[in-house]
This record gives C-alpha cells, structure tokens and sequence, in this order.
C-alpha cells in the first residue's frame, strides 16, 4: 500500500484537505534557508502546533543544530546502496508520527535506492497529501528551467533537480536573500563550510560575479511566483493548474516579439530585442511575415537559417507567419501569443504612392491589442538609440 | 469626339490606374526577399576586444572588393552544457562587441553580416562555422600573447580547413590598438 494512502487511512479527517507547502529559496548554500525555516518552525511550536523535524541537513554548521533544539526529529532511516549505508528521511516514520507541520530540509534532493520515490520532493508530495504542512528548502539552481542558465554563468552544473512545477505547487514561497559580499563573509568566517573547503569554495563558485547572477535569477523567479499568485487570488476559478495555465501569458509580465526579415539587417533588431528582453527578465519571439509562395531558397534560406541560429544561441524562438498582409499576419501572432511589446526595425522613406500609406507603427498599433506597445529600432548610421 | 469626353475619358483613365497602383501598394507591401549573391569576408574573433588593426584590415578588403564583412562571435560552451543550448552569458559579451564593429563599418559603408557561434573550443566553434557558412576570405589576427586569440596551430589548422583565401595579420609593435563594446577602440 501507497505510504500516503496508509496515512489517509489512518487519519480521515486530516487528507480532507491537502497540507500546505512553504518553500524557503535561496541563490546558494549558506544564506540561511535551513536556519530560516527552523526558526518559523520553532514560532509554530511555540503558537501550539505539533510541529516534527522530517530530515534536516546541519551542514555542520553549530548555529543550525542549535536551532534545531526542542523541535523533534523523526529518526532517519538507514539503507544500505552497494555495501554503502545511507541515511535517508523515514517517509514511513513521519507519516505515521502525522505532525500538523513537517521541517524537510533540502526538496531537491535524490533519495538513495530503496526509498519510496527517487526523489525527495516525490516524498513532500505524499506528506501533503496525507494533510500534513510542510516547510521545505530549496537552492534556486535545482530549478530545471534555470539549471542551463545557471550552469552558464557560474560554469558548474547541479545534478540534482525538480520540475518548476514543484516551486508552482508552493503555496508560499520566501526569497532568503543576503549580498553576495555578506554571504562571502559568512564563508570565510566558517559559517557555511568548514575550513578545509573554503578556499575552494571561495575560488570557484562563490565569487561575487557568480552570486550576483544567481541573485538576479533567484529575486526573478519568486517576482515571477508572486506575480503568478496575484493572478491566481483575482480568479479564483477552476483548479490551481488550470488558473495558472490560462493565466501563463499575464503572469510571465512582458512578452516581446520582434518582426524581422531575412536580411543582414535585422540581426541588429534582434540584439536590441533580446537586450530589452533581458532587462525585462522576459521571452523573445522572433516573427518573420513570409509571402506566400515564397520560396526559402538562396541567400533567403541564408539568412533564415543565420536567423533561426541566432534565436538558438539567445534561447528565443523564431516564428515563420505566411501572409499577405504584413500588419494581419503579425496582429495574428500578437494575440495568440500574448505579446505586450513589439519591436519594428526603422522602415526606408517612403516613395510614390507609398507616401499616402499610414506608416507601419500606426497600422501595427490599430491592429494589435490595446495595450500592446510598438517601439522602432533605428537603422544603423540614421541615428544611434539608447 | 468633344473635348470634355476626352478629358472625362482620360480622368477616368488616370483615376483607374491610380486606384489600381494605391491598391497595389496597400496589400500589405510584402514583396519576396531578393535573392542575390554577396562575397563574404569572415572575421572570427573570441573575447571583448579585437585587434583594430585586423577589423581595419578586413573593412578595407571588404570595401574594396564591395564585399560584406562577417564578424563571427566563437563561444565556448562547457561541456556540462549541451552544444546547442542557448548561452545568454556569451551572448550579452558577444552583443556590444557586435555592435561596435557594425558601428565601424557603417562608417565606411561595408555591410555587415554578423554571426555567433558555438563549440566546445574556440576552434571547435570556427570549424562548425566553416562547416555551413561559405565565404571568400577568412581574416584572423594572430597574436603573441598565449590564451588570447588564436594559436600558432589554430591558424596552421585554418590553413588546412578553410576553403577560401586566408589573410593572416601577424601581430606588430604597431598592433596595440583594440575595438572594444565600451569604448569603440582603445589601445593596450
């Protein structure tokens, strides 16, 4: 029998209803997410809560244990891997102790082999489920959408994972943020590792370049959670999934969209698209408006291709409408995707009968959206822009 | 025939032929991209500088053979990551340097087609680019100082690999002038 179920069996009257989840993120180890989540901890034992250490990681670090006094701790489980003994969270344990609220430090965590799930955040779904709270830790690098990036601009890889559905499952999530200077500090007064891996740490990840980026990244993806969940509180309709599915293109804020061309030219448009896009924290999509009947062949197919590798390199998507009509086919992909800003690159003066056309900007502002912001991107040598 | 029906006949005529071209031009405007064939001159590069004297060089032979400049971004990607993913790090490096030399180009009035690519080493990266990219010539500055640029075998591998033309820069005491993203060109 499914460990959760056996919960439920015992006590009907707590699975009525599905604990509710806490997850402290932190940029890196040794903010303070463990000691953190001990202290709510101890204020919920001290409001009258049945409160129980499911596991807790003390890093070795005396302030955390100390914190962990008073509180009870479900005794770990011992597995044995290849002659190897492992300590692991007793998942059976702590469903059968039933606390009204349960500490389970480190939600990205892989189980050993012989645990219930293989991964620990599997286990926090059965403890929820069986009506019990969980308070949980996480780093923001074991999100699998942000584990490339991170690895990309700190150059190490963590191999241990959750979807980002699991931080969408949160009821709550709390951002435990510290300078990185201040967290270096705490490194080299001895507080995050002990004395022998801190030259190590210090020359490797933790350099300031690295934890300010990963500080970026963590202040965006609780921005982005909070977002979703003010979202989610103006409807309260229809599951939480479904709410936050229907609601995806609000919730991510800002969404650009750059027309393009496959000319040499727009490359610029792009770089200027993806730079607002950085500085939005938000996806580019790339649309090119194809004729009919075009074929992508040539110097096209050239510059298509160049394109769409330029989209793979800055993780946008380039995006091929046919049409006749560049303001239709455009306005076609404004709506469907829930773009908010839309980038044009500066057009040639207009010639002959050309000159009693309304300017593209103005028709791309009637047809989209309201709401739906064009900005024109200079060409290079008409003028510079900022 | 009296002279106001021809004048009505050719007013008619005129406004037909006006409507005609106003529609036409309102359709939308999008006419199939014109196929053409350009001679490329590649200019490869690695970090956030390059020699100026090896941009100056590949802008005169581009001007004068009225030839466009490909200025190719290498990137290293680690291979903890896959080859193909997206490396928004190098990219915010490749961006401004990308910039600055379309900015020098455009004042002498070379167009420029830029390029960024990915390898698991800076070589690895060129090899990749010369694999589906075709051009005339490949300018490469070579350099003194050890980890910066390429080698003494990336350019003896070039040679070997590279299907067009290859103008080696060797590098001179009067070499110390860079293009940079921040500053448009400094000297060392």
């Amino acid at each position: 029998m499914h460990a959760a179920q056996m919960a439920a069996d015992n006590d009907g009257v707590r699975t009525a209803r599905r604990g509710q989840l806490k997850v402290f993120i932190g940029m890196a180890a040794g903010v303070g997410k463990t000691y953190r989540m001990l202290q709510e901890g101890q204020v919920e034992r001290d409001g009258g809560r049945d409160v129980a250490i499911g596991y807790m990681e003390p890093h070795k670090r005396p302030e955390t244990s100390a914190l962990a006094e008073g509180l009870e701790t479900v005794p770990r489980r011992r597995l044995t891997h290849r002659d190897t003994e492992l300590e692991e969270m007793d998942l059976p344990a702590l469903l059968a102790r039933a606390p009204e609220l349960a500490l389970i430090d480190e939600l990205a965590h892989t189980n050993a082999p012989g645990a219930e799930h293989e991964k620990r955040y599997e286990d926090v779904r059965d403890v929820l489920a069986a009506g019990i709270d969980v308070f949980s830790t996480v780093n923001v690098q074991h999100l699998e959408s942000l584990n490339d990036q991170v690895a990309e601009l700190t150059g190490t890889r963590v191999r241990e994972t959750i979807p980002d559905a699991v931080l969408g499952e949160a009821d709550e999530v709390v951002l435990i943020d510290l300078t990185p200077e201040a967290l270096i500090g705490r490194l080299r007064a001895g507080k995050v590792y002990p004395g022998e891996s801190i030259e190590p740490a210090l020359n490797n990840f933790f350099t300031v370049e690295n934890l300010l980026a990963l500080r970026e990244v963590a202040l965006r993806q609780v921005a982005q959670e909070v977002e979703a969940k003010r979202l989610v509180v103006e409807q309260p309709l229809g599951t939480r999934e479904e709410r936050l599915a229907a609601e995806a293109p609000k919730a991510v804020g800002e969404r650009l969209l750059a027309l393009v061309r496959p000319q040499p030219s727009s490359q610029r448009l792009v770089r200027r698209a993806w730079r607002s896009a950085q500085r939005l924290g938000t996806d580019l999509d790339l649309l090119w408006v194809k004729p009919p009947g075009q074929a992508i062949e040539g110097e096209v197919e050239r510059q298509v291709t160049a394109l769409r590798h330029l989209a793979s390199v800055l993780g946008a998507t380039l995006l091929i409408e046919e049409s006749d009509n560049l303001v239709e086919g455009a306005a076609r992909v404004v709506r469907e995707r829930g773009i908010t800003y839309l980038m044009v690159g500066e057009s040639l003066p207009p010639r002959g009968l050309a000159r009693l056309r309304e300017p593209l900007p103005q028709r791309l502002m009637r047809a989209t959206p309201p709401g739906v912001d064009v900005r024109i991107v200079a060409r290079r040598g008409s003028k510079e822009d900022g | 025939m009296s002279v106001e029906r021809v004048l009505i006949i050719v007013a008619l005529g005129l406004g037909l032929a006006g409507g005609y071209l106003i529609a036409r031009s309102h359709k939308g405007g999008l006419r199939p991209e014109a196929a053409e064939t350009v001679h490329r001159i590649l200019l490869p590069f690695t970090g956030t500088a390059i020699s100026r004297r090896a941009l100056d060089a590949a802008l005169r032979l581009a001007k004068a053979e009225d030839a466009t400049l490909m200025p190719a971004y290498l990137a290293s990607v680690s291979k903890q990551l896959p080859l193909d993913c997206a490396i928004p790090a190098e990219a915010a490096k490749a961006m401004p340097m990308l910039e600055a030399i379309e900015q020098r180009a455009a004042g002498q009035g070379v167009p420029v087609d830029s390029r960024i690519e990915r390898g698991r080493s800076y070589r690895h990266a060129l090899e990749r680019l010369l694999d589906h990219e075709s051009f005339d010539r490949v300018v490469v500055p070579a350099t003194g100082e050890a980890g910066a640029g390429f080698s003494g075998d990336d350019l003896i591998w070039l040679l070997a690999k590279a299907p067009a033309e290859v103008l080696i820069l060797r590098p001179g005491p009067e070499d110390r002038r860079f293009v940079t993203a921040k500053n448009g060109s400094r000297a060392a």
